[in-house]
């Protein structure tokens, strides 16, 4: 095992990200018409990280997506604010990047391939492919087909999506479900080196990542209707 | 690559990959002329006469079978969430998807359209009108086919419903276009047939990306 240490993964080429503040005010959201979350207000400033804990079903991954645009909160509003101008509203899809439970990779595609695709569409300079890919440990897989990774592989692969798109705020779906300890650890230390760039992260998890200063957000069932 | 050329070249290469739909559209498209022609049997100058609707009908049907795919494929494995926050207009992303399902299955089925005129008896004077109205129509068929994928890209084997959603509005497209396949290059009716044939296409083109991202956006909540 060539356990990498955080300082050394920071890599020299060190791309600041935008200071942007997150900010959702009053959120309602439905699922399936039923209402499932009333009333969610969050803030998170550069560097932060928020954690969104509550049993299954509370919604979670509702909540996230609404955050990120992929689903119409019933009331209230997202804000993507620069974090230097607060008057200075920012356009989600260059503020924010969703990784949901779902890898996003195509399985017919090589995993290298998968990569290349993401960048074009983030508009990715070729070096942050190769940032990601040798920080989340994929180099030996650059060539399998997608769809042959383990689920753990795979999930380091949908992982690699957030450090490709270096978007200032990473909303994140149950991130370490299917890694292994030391992928886990890995993954934590790309988080912190996001959050020292500047970066946000929101992050639905039932495991107790060790992020630092990690602000707990608790969410509870409360509509029984 | 900009985003929207590479979501065209990713589609197209997926497409080509085991498993994808391009080899499909073709050998369905094969199949139905073969079937036609066995149907008719050695009545030589009837199969010549409706070989050129046969084909279109043919192309028409084939077209079809992959249409579920163009969206739902992306949504069971989170990709759609991907395009959907990395796209500026919704509905730019849907037409480079139209031309990418244009391009990997009505493609080779114009491009294989000779092989199957010569075991239909297709008149040689019919193969120009017959490539011109598919490559002028086929477009059409895809963009239309965009907006029916998007409609129902949460339902699971939507086959039906799609074909249901669809054949209505196929069905200009298939007067047209078998009516400029069936006339002689310069006759009257070959110039009004594909004029119209264009007109069509071009209205699906305009309609086709706003109400396949409409559709889309509905059924991500």
């Amino acid at each position: 095992m060539n356990q990498q240490t955080t300082t050394e993964s920071t890599r020299p080429s060190i791309e600041q990200a935008e200071r942007v503040i997150f900010s959702a005010s009053g959120l309602a959201v439905s699922r399936g018409g039923r209402p499932v979350l009333t009333n969610i207000s969050v803030r998170a400033e550069p560097g932060d990280a928020v954690v969104l804990r509550g049993p299954n079903g509370v919604g979670k991954t509702t909540l996230l997506r609404a955050f990120a645009g992929l689903l119409r909160p019933d009331h209230g509003e997202v804000l993507f604010t620069d974090a230097a101008d607060a008057g200075r509203i920012r356009d989600r899809s260059e503020a924010s990047v969703f990784c949901g439970v779902l890898n996003a990779h195509k399985a017919a595609l090589t995993l290298r391939e998968n990569l290349n695709f993401w960048a074009a569409l983030y508009n990715a300079p070729q070096t942050r492919i190769e940032a990601a890919s040798a920080q989340l440990k994929l180099d030996p897989y650059s060539d399998y087909p997608a769809g042959a990774l383990s689920t753990g592989l795979a999930r380091r692969l949908g992982l690699a999506r957030l450090m490709i798109a270096q978007r200032p705020v990473w909303f994140i779906d149950e991130p370490t479900a299917s890694l292994d300890s030391a992928s886990s650890e890995n993954f934590v230390a790309q988080v912190e080196v996001h959050r020292r760039r500047g970066g946000l992260v929101v992050i639905a998890t039932h495991d107790p990542l060790p992020l630092s200063g990690a602000r707990i957000f608790e969410l509870t069932t409360k509509v029984a209707a | 690559m900009s985003a929207l050329g590479a979501i065209i070249a990713r589609d197209i290469r997926l497409a080509f990959r085991a498993g994808g739909g391009a080899a499909q559209g073709v050998t369905f498209f094969a199949l139905t002329g073969v079937m036609f022609a066995l149907a008719v049997g050695p009545d030589i100058a009837l199969i010549s006469k409706i070989a050129g609707p046969v084909l279109w009908t043919g192309a028409l049907l084939a077209t079809q079978i992959s249409l579920d795919q163009i969206w739902r494929a992306d949504r069971e494995d989170g990709s759609l969430d991907v395009l959907v926050e990395t796209s500026d207009m919704l509905a730019l992303t849907a037409l480079a998807k139209a031309f990418a399902h244009w391009a990997a299955t009505a493609l080779p089925l114009i491009i294989a359209t000779p092989i199957l005129g010569v075991m239909l008896n297709l008149p040689a004077e019919a193969y120009a009108p017959l490539a011109i109205s598919l490559a002028i129509g086929t477009p059409g068929l895809s963009l239309i086919g965009c907006i029916a994928g998007a409609l129902v890209v949460s339902l699971p084997r939507a086959h039906l419903l799609i074909a249901i959603i669809v054949s209505p509005l196929y069905v200009p497209i298939l007067i047209f276009g078998s009516g400029a396949a069936m006339s002689d290059v310069g006759a009257p009716q070959y110039g009004a047939n594909l004029m119209l044939l264009g007109a069509t296409v071009l209205f699906a083109a305009i309609l086709s990306p706003l109400a396949s991202a409409a559709a889309l956006r509905s059924n991500l909540d």
